[in-house]
């Protein structure tokens, strides 16, 4: 465990170098000069001067790229143009929303589809299941941000029981701040429940079918007790892997879904960025986003290895 | 052969919007260019079936327009993830075990780290946004999803007879995956093809609704669920008829999906004897 944890570990940092070797590459070196980019065309040439010594633009590439790197290292992500303040501070400010916002979607999402996936597998072939099944396909048909707008126009306009977007933040109280990211988590939720319950359930059916099944079975254990002690265990590795794969999606619908209901958390702070061509935004950003997808694919592997010993000897 | 219901129901579901998308090229009942304000949000009438938008433009139109701009990213994005996705799933298996096999699938498991979204936003912050960064950013995140497919199912067949026979009669490696080994895979791939359009539709859906994708006045889906949101409290149809078209054609091709697989695959083919 400790050689796997080790290749592991060197591939991931291996991994992390070229990301942001590619992502520094496109913000940076592809629009030649990035001051003059972010100031658009009639900017005077005296304060593209000026931005390009602010953002240290005077210095070689790799010398840029090794600064970058080193800030992000310490806790740096350079100072934003349009915000005047650090990158950093930013960042913490929107994680408030973000994080709470994309784990209240992953808790959603898993305690609706373990259940829904193990009564499937359960009652296989029976009209529940043959519902659940058509219920998990419409699911994954519907785009998330869609699903925000009709749960706006039901729960929010018609009903009136949430509101249809902003954050009161979290000095308002957990409750209040809980309640206005309900409806957002709930879209999100959603299209990755469904996936989530079709694995659950052909996951856990493969399971059952399995000999040390039926050898419980002939012991003597009920159906129930048979699925319960031997096989949800054994039907989690899978279902563990699309959770991790999902995480990915998750962020995306993250940012997709903070329009939708404006609320001020990374996705809404990296389309800012986009539109006023902050490009200091955009790149930090950027590369915290493939840094999270990077480090959660490398702890669901851990988490799998440590699981199922069989998976080592595959680096 | 027993053909699956859900095939049949999933292909003529998405036969309505590839028709519909066919039919735009010549023929829409009204230019969705013209703007008409006096004619704006009116309801479905016999002249517009399906009523107008905020701007007087016929919704039947825009639909049909907008399953085309929907469909040609999907399709181009799929064809950018076989071209190159294919090849490289081929040679990593065709050297399997050695420092090639390696580089691509690290490689691949690098790209995989970048969700479109975020390639796209990545294009989009430095050459602004349009539908060809939309194709990019769906085609990129198709590649390693395509040599994924194809490594794994040509490794299975590396291990045959036939191919120790084809290699004995003194064929290249090279030779035997194109002739012998994607042959073969083709089902699989037709299959993941399948997956990955759908999964293009609402790629594009969501791209073109946060201003990442086609832009004015191309029609699409994702942009008219952008435009509808504002007047989902007074107008909620021109919510809910590019909602539902999406919601449509994703299942259609998902539902087809299945059902080819059933065919196709002999796996479960063979589970289900």
């Amino acid at each position: 465990m400790l050689r796997y944890t080790f290749i592991r570990a060197l591939s991931l940092s291996l991994s992390l170098i070229v990301a942001s070797v590619i992502i520094f590459a496109v913000i940076e070196v592809i629009p030649g000069d990035p001051a003059a980019y972010m100031l658009g065309m009639n900017a005077a040439p005296e304060t593209v001067d000026a931005l390009r010594d602010s953002l240290g633009l005077n210095g070689s590439i790799p010398a840029r790229y090794f600064d970058w790197v080193t800030g992000m290292l310490a806790g740096d992500f350079g100072r934003s143009y349009t915000y005047r303040v650090p990158v950093s501070e930013l960042i913490t400010q929107r994680l408030q929303v973000s994080l709470p916002l994309a784990l209240y979607a992953l808790a959603l999402s898993t305690l609706i589809a373990f259940p829904v996936g193990v009564i499937a597998a359960a009652r296989r072939a029976s009209t529940l299941d043959y519902g659940i099944m058509g219920a998990t396909q419409l699911g994954i048909a519907v785009p998330n941000f869609w699903f925000a707008m009709l749960l706006v126009l039901f729960f929010a306009i018609n009903l009136r029981w949430f509101s249809a977007g902003g954050f009161p933040g979290w000095d308002a109280g957990l409750l209040p701040g809980l309640k206005a990211l309900t409806l957002p988590a709930v879209a999100l939720a959603l299209p990755q429940a469904s996936i989530l319950a079709r694995v659950m359930r052909s996951s856990l059916l493969e399971t059952l079918g399995q000999d040390y099944i039926r050898t419980a079975r002939a012991k003597g254990l009920s159906r129930r007790q048979a699925t319960t002690r031997h096989a949800l265990r054994n039907a989690m590795i899978p279902v563990l892997t699309i959770i991790g794969l999902q995480f990915s999606f998750l962020l995306a619908g993250a940012i997709i879904i903070e329009n939708v209901f404006f609320l001020p958390g990374l996705g809404r702070l990296i389309f800012q960025g986009i539109t006023q061509r902050d490009l200091v935004v955009v790149e930090s950003l950027v590369m915290l986003l493939v840094f999270a997808v990077i480090v959660v694919t490398f702890l669901v592997d851990l988490a799998y290895a440590a699981v199922d010993p069989r998976l080592r000897r595959q680096p | 052969m027993k053909v699956p219901a859900q095939l049949i129901f999933g292909a003529a579901l998405s036969a309505i919007f590839l028709a519909g998308a066919a039919i735009s090229f010549f023929w829409t009942p009204h230019d969705v260019t013209l703007l008409s304000i006096p004619e704006k949000l009116a309801g479905p009438s016999g002249k517009f079936w399906l009523g107008t938008d905020h701007f007087g433009r016929d919704i039947l139109s825009m639909l049909m327009v907008g399953a085309r701009t929907s469909i040609a990213v999907a399709v181009v994005a799929v064809g950018i993830g076989i071209l190159l996705g294919v090849p490289l799933g081929l040679t990593a298996a065709a050297n399997r075990g050695g420092w090639l096999d390696e580089f691509i699938m690290r490689g691949n498991d690098l790209i995989f780290a970048f969700p479109s979204l975020v390639i796209a936003i990545l294009i989009t912050a430095v050459f602004g946004p349009s539908a060809l960064n939309a194709i990019l950013a769906i085609g990129i995140f198709n590649i390693p999803v395509f040599a994924r497919v194809t490594r794994g199912g040509a490794l299975s067949l590396w291990t045959l007879d036939y191919i120790l026979s084809a290699r004995v009669a003194g064929k290249g490696a090279a030779r035997i995956s194109l002739e012998h080994i994607l042959p073969n895979i083709a089902n699989l791939l037709i299959v993941q093809g399948t997956i990955q359009f759908s999964l293009g539709i609402l790629a594009e859906a969501g791209l073109s609704y946060v201003g990442l994708g086609a832009q004015p006045p191309t029609p699409s889906w994702g942009r008219m669920l952008a435009d509808a949101q504002t007047m989902i409290y007074t107008v909620p149809r021109l919510a809910m008829l590019p909602g539902l078209s999406i919601v449509a054609m994703v299942l259609g091709l998902n539902l087809m999906g299945d059902g080819l697989r059933d065919i196709l695959d002999p796996r479960i083919r063979r589970g289900r004897a």
